[in-house]
């Protein structure tokens, strides 16, 4: 692949990195990666992915954009209060660099139609408000053979993992096997967010996609990372797979998508 | 008796408790909750049978759902 004067400029502070250089570059322009939800987390992780020159970007988000977002949903704005959050995201993202193609979705995925969208990316991220969701995408990103970087903020706690399956390492359900029941966690809009902490948590898992596409160090595969913001500590745990997982062992049960029911938790 | 840390305070507990046991005898909701010991996870499908040891380091891990 050849570079355009502007490109070498662009990413001259990766270049210049030995991990990466021109090939990694190239590794990052050839990517294609999934974003769910442009909201809280997807906002900073889609920034970066941006910045750092990934190929293709696929956002998906059935939400429009509203002012209680804009404490932490830092790529939307109040000229876009009204709009499609996937085509606010995708607007920010062609003034940041237009070296990315950013393909949306304006509507909620569902087990209908999620494994489509998925297939024609490499990684998948997710930043979605509930757990119907995050289940969703766990199962679908098996099916898939898809490495899943997991993100996750309640309150002033967030969570990051990535769960690569396909690869012998565990999944979602190896970690948390089921969604709660309805209505048995609190309401995360009742419960509110620091807005701050999204930037934390998205970033990382930015972090964790890029190094992925790099194929440098080591993501967190295998390990839940915990960041209490109130602490500022971050702690890393090991994941190792269930051996009776219902979903990627050898005695699963799960074979195909299961749609839980919604509940909406907008944080 | 056997000493473990739960989340950072410290317990006595019965020598063969299981980690079924220890959180159901402090009503601790396995509903949305992982448990970690030593900084690895327990899996869900092994809290009926693995056995805490003396000087086990136990926290619970909240799912947390938002993005």
């Amino acid at each position: 692949m050849d570079f355009t004067e502007e490109q070498i400029e662009r990413y001259s502070r990766h270049i210049i990195l030995p991990e990466v250089g021109g090939k990694g570059q190239e590794k990052l322009l050839n990517a294609k990666v999934f974003v769910l939800g442009a909201g809280g987390l997807g906002s900073p992780a889609l920034m970066y992915l941006a910045a750092a020159g990934i190929g293709t970007l696929g956002i998906a988000d059935g939400d429009h954009v509203d002012l209680s977002n804009l404490q932490r949903q830092i790529i939307h704005n109040n000229e876009r209060i009204g709009m499609h959050k996937a085509l606010s995201a995708k607007k920010t993202i062609n003034e940041l660099n237009p070296d990315v193609n950013v393909i949306t979705y304006e509507e909620r995925l569902t087990a209908d139609n999620i494994r489509e969208v998925l297939r024609d990316y490499d990684i998948i991220l997710d930043g979605s408000d509930n757990f119907p969701t995050r289940f969703l995408m766990n199962d679908a990103c098996f099916f898939e053979g898809k490495p899943l970087v997991s993100g996750s903020m309640f309150r002033f706690e967030g969570q990051v993992a990535v769960f690569d399956p396909t690869n012998g390492e565990p999944c979602y359900r190896c970690l948390y096997p089921e969604p709660p029941p309805k209505g048995l966690v609190p309401s995360c809009q009742e419960a509110g967010v620091l807005g701050a902490l999204a930037g934390v948590i998205g970033v990382l898992q930015a972090v964790e996609a890029i190094k992925i596409v790099l194929g440098k160090g080591k993501p967190l595969t295998g390990s839940l990372l915990i960041f209490d913001a109130l602490d500022m500590s971050f702690r890393k745990v090991k994941v190792g797979k269930d051996p009776v997982c219902a979903l990627c062992s050898d005695t699963a049960t799960i074979k195909e998508l299961i749609t839980y029911e919604a509940e909406v938790c907008e944080i | 008796m056997i000493k473990i840390t739960l989340n950072g305070e410290a317990y006595s507990i019965e020598e063969g408790t299981t980690f079924a046991a220890l959180l159901e005898g402090l009503n601790i909701s396995t509903v949305g909750v992982a448990v970690e010991r030593n900084r690895e996870i327990v899996p869900k499908s092994t809290h009926d049978i693995a056995l805490l040891e003396d000087g086990d380091i136990v926290e619970v891990v909240r799912m947390t759902g938002g993005g």
